[in-house]
């Protein structure tokens, strides 16, 4: 059964790694939904947040095995429920000066707020789950949505456990 | 933490001086502008750097020196062309888990991205096919990523690393600093095997009633042929070596069924469709063994030992994972099977034994008094030391020569197994020859595969490598022909080489500096052998002309299961009356 994973690897930070890995995954043919890179407490390490298509157990297991091959990948942690994740979304909205607040009602109720203003758009900045950036749109559908752009996901494990740098594979 | 030596070298310095350190002894490869700053250094160096025609020639060579000594082999080439040269062998070391270390030059740092003269993105290109790789802008980097280079290729699981280095890093100059410890926290092989593992293992190994060792070229590159022997002689289970491992338990064993496979044999297949049990160790249940995966033993429990962990469970469940050096992973379950019974299979090891006597691998006699390619091959290994090493190309010859050759000792078949990559042969028999002068070094190759590599023989003439290539002429693409017989309906689209009538090969390899010598039936056959045996001076060529007609067999068509083996043209083996 296919299911949505999220790994979260941590790497060294060097030029090519992001290459490496999202190779990785496209040799195999896994296929990655999303992806977000970014800096960590520790300077010379980075955190990819990675989003896969995964099959069954067993491919799984075998992106995890393949990644922890990689020399400069330190960790790879599969998230489960027990995880904050969030995405950021920026959503470029038709509405002037009647429909306006309507949008602005719809946005506040989602904890989103607006960003740019013109005499006939407005840019709204969201972040949330996935589940809630979608309940967004749909609402702000009906008003045009005329440009989207969303970050790939971004998760921590909740509690104090850490994907510690210090204790690598 | 390093230790200082201080000393300004350029960084052509600081790479020949690492690469001694490394204890590197031979090098293969070509110059070329990018490269160019460490030739420099190199001619004053006590490493030895072979000058071969071609880069691939240079990796296939770093590939046969390192297969047969255990050491890291070593080629160099320019950036551009010279690097993407190099891509076969690398992605062939890969695949067979070969350790080489590659160096190649890179244009200057600050050109890198603009399309500059003989540029390339080596790093790149080759990312899915090393273990590892390097790309060193900066001259004090290059002492750290020789010896991580290094460290890697042949530590774990063995494979090929690219260094690729700018060449303003190796013109500008710095003191030259020697890491005094390895700085790699993503990189910790586990090498010990798991205890509690090792116990489930003898303890199901002892209970088994059809157990096998399915025996992977793993073996071979730990060097554990004698933890194997020693594990096959307490416990008496049947072995059998894939292509990769031939030798490494000696073919004369009673208790070896051969090799497993597409064209493997009919004791070795059966073995494996048959067994309540196996006990895989170093091997990775490559397709061509497993034939259809979902039929590929299917009575049996699995022990799968290997040192890299994503090779077990990846094509088949496992019941007991051990991950580890199969050498340590050997010697422990020898000594764990001590508390327990051998396993009570005598009817096992008669049904086996007597498959292996009654479906041999055989040939049919050649028409008009011609040659048999297998037999041209037998006969090699009969005449020849025993100590002889051979290397192989890839298509019908190689198959021939992994059922007929005498593989007795480990280490000393080389062969492209994972990649299957023609012209593997003359500049790997090149490599190991340099890495054992004194041993007969043959290479058993094709007419197709030769006229792709065979230029090294010119470097062998030269620098005084003196091989020994059989040429199996039978005029095509032997096992594309077959594929063609048997599925096609002998519509031979392409696959003929029409080399009866060019190239004249004993004239080729006479104009490369080689003797060239023809044989075209069995007289003629033991005399070039004999005359090739006794010529120590000279790289020596014999053309066999083999008919043309000849097959590969056992064989199990692709896709299908193993219980499908043919033994000859539609000619299935008798199982049934063997039922336990």
């Amino acid at each position: 059964m296919t299911t949505t994973q999220t790994l979260s690897i941590l790497v060294d930070n060097r030029p090519g790694v992001l290459t490496r890995v999202a190779a990785l995954f496209s040799r195999r043919g896994f296929n990655i939904q999303s992806l977000a890179v970014g800096p960590t407490e520790a300077e010379d390490l980075s955190r990819m947040t990675v989003v896969a298509q995964v099959d069954d157990e067993a491919t799984l297991e075998q992106i995890v095995k393949q990644l922890n091959k990689l020399i400069e990948v330190r960790k790879v942690l599969e998230l489960g429920d027990a995880a904050v994740r969030r995405e950021m979304m920026l959503v470029k909205v038709r509405a002037d000066v009647n429909s306006r607040s309507q949008v602005i009602d719809v946005v506040s109720l989602f904890r989103g707020k607006a960003v740019d203003v013109s005499a006939d758009s407005i840019t709204i900045e969201a972040t949330g789950s996935q589940e809630k950036l979608g309940a967004l749109l749909q609402m702000l559908s009906p008003h045009g949505i005329i440009e989207l752009v969303q970050s790939g996901q971004v998760a921590l494990g909740r509690g104090a456990k850490t994907l510690s740098a210090s204790k690598s594979k | 933490m390093a230790q200082t030596d201080g000393q300004l070298m350029t960084g052509a310095q600081a790479l020949v001086e690492s690469l001694e350190r490394m204890g590197v002894d031979v090098a293969f490869g070509i110059p070329g502008g990018a490269i160019l700053p460490a030739y420099d250094p190199l001619y004053d160096s006590k490493i030895r750097h072979i000058l071969v025609r071609h880069e691939q020639g240079a990796g296939h060579a770093a590939e046969g020196y390192a297969m047969a000594s255990g050491r890291v082999g070593v080629c160099i080439a320019t950036s551009g062309p010279g690097a993407t040269n190099l891509v076969t062998p690398l992605a062939n070391a890969y695949m067979d888990s070969t350790p080489i270390v590659a160096i190649t030059g890179q244009v200057n740092s600050h050109a890198i991205g603009t399309d500059a003269f003989q540029e390339a993105d080596i790093r790149g290109i080759t990312m899915p096919i090393t273990k590892h790789s390097y790309l060193v802008k900066e001259v004090e980097g290059i002492p750290r990523a020789i010896q991580e280079a290094f460290h890697i290729a042949s530590t774990g699981r063995p494979g090929p690393v690219l260094v690729d280095i700018a060449k303003d890093a190796l013109t500008s100059t710095a003191p030259f600093v020697w890491p005094e410890a390895l700085d790699l926290p993503g990189y910790r092989p586990t090498v010990r095997p798991h205890s509690r593992q090792i116990r489930a293992a003898a303890k199901m190994i002892s209970e088994a009633k059809r157990p096998v060792l399915y025996i992977g070229g793993g073996v071979m590159l730990a060097r554990a042929h004698a933890e194997l022997a020693e594990f096959v002689e307490k416990t008496r289970i049947p072995v059998v070596t894939t292509l990769m491992a031939r030798g490494v338990l000696p073919d004369s064993h009673e208790l070896n069924m051969g090799m497993p496979g597409m064209h493997g044999t009919v004791a070795a297949v059966g073995a494996l469709q048959k067994a309540d049990l196996l006990i895989a160790l170093g091997t990775r249940f490559d397709d061509r063994v497993t034939g259809k995966l979902d039929s590929f033993a299917p009575g049996a429990k699995i022990i799968h030992a290997d040192i890299d962990p994503a090779e077990i469970g990846k094509n088949k469940p496992v019941d007991i994972p051990i991950v580890g050096d199969v050498k340590q992973t050997l010697e422990q379950l020898n000594e764990a099977i001590e508390a327990y019974e051998a396993p009570q299979i005598d009817a096992w090891r008669r049904q086996l034994g007597t498959m292996k006597a009654r479906y041999q691998p055989r040939w049919d006699e050649a028409p008009d008094g011609r040659l048999s390619p297998q037999e041209v091959v037998q006969r090699i290994g009969e005449l020849s030391p025993s100590d002889s090493i051979y290397a192989a190309g890839v298509g019908q010859h190689q198959m021939w020569a992994a059922h007929f050759l005498p593989h007795e000792k480990p280490n000393t078949w080389l062969n492209s197994g994972g990649a299957g990559t023609m012209g593997f042969c003359v500049p790997a028999a090149m490599g190991a020859k340099v890495a054992n002068p004194d041993a007969t070094v043959w290479g058993i190759d094709g007419d197709g595969c030769f006229q792709m590599t065979n230029q090294e023989l010119v470097t062998c003439a030269v620098n005084n490598i003196p091989i020994k290539i059989a040429v199996i002429n039978n005029n095509a693409l032997g096992m594309v022909r077959q594929w063609q017989s048997l599925f096609y309906e002998g519509r031979y689209s392409n696959t003929d080489l029409m080399t009866e009538s060019w190239p004249n090969f004993p004239m080729l390899a006479e104009a490369m500096g080689c003797v060239g010598l023809r044989a075209t039936n069995e007289v003629e056959m033991d005399a070039a052998i004999q005359q090739a045996l006794e010529i120590n001076d000279r790289p020596v060529v014999i053309e066999f002309v083999v008919h043309k007609d000849a097959m590969v067999w056992p064989m199990v068509p692709a896709g299908v299961s193993n219980d499908e083996i043919r033994v000859a043209r539609d000619m299935a083996p008798d199982w049934e009356e063997e039922v336990l």
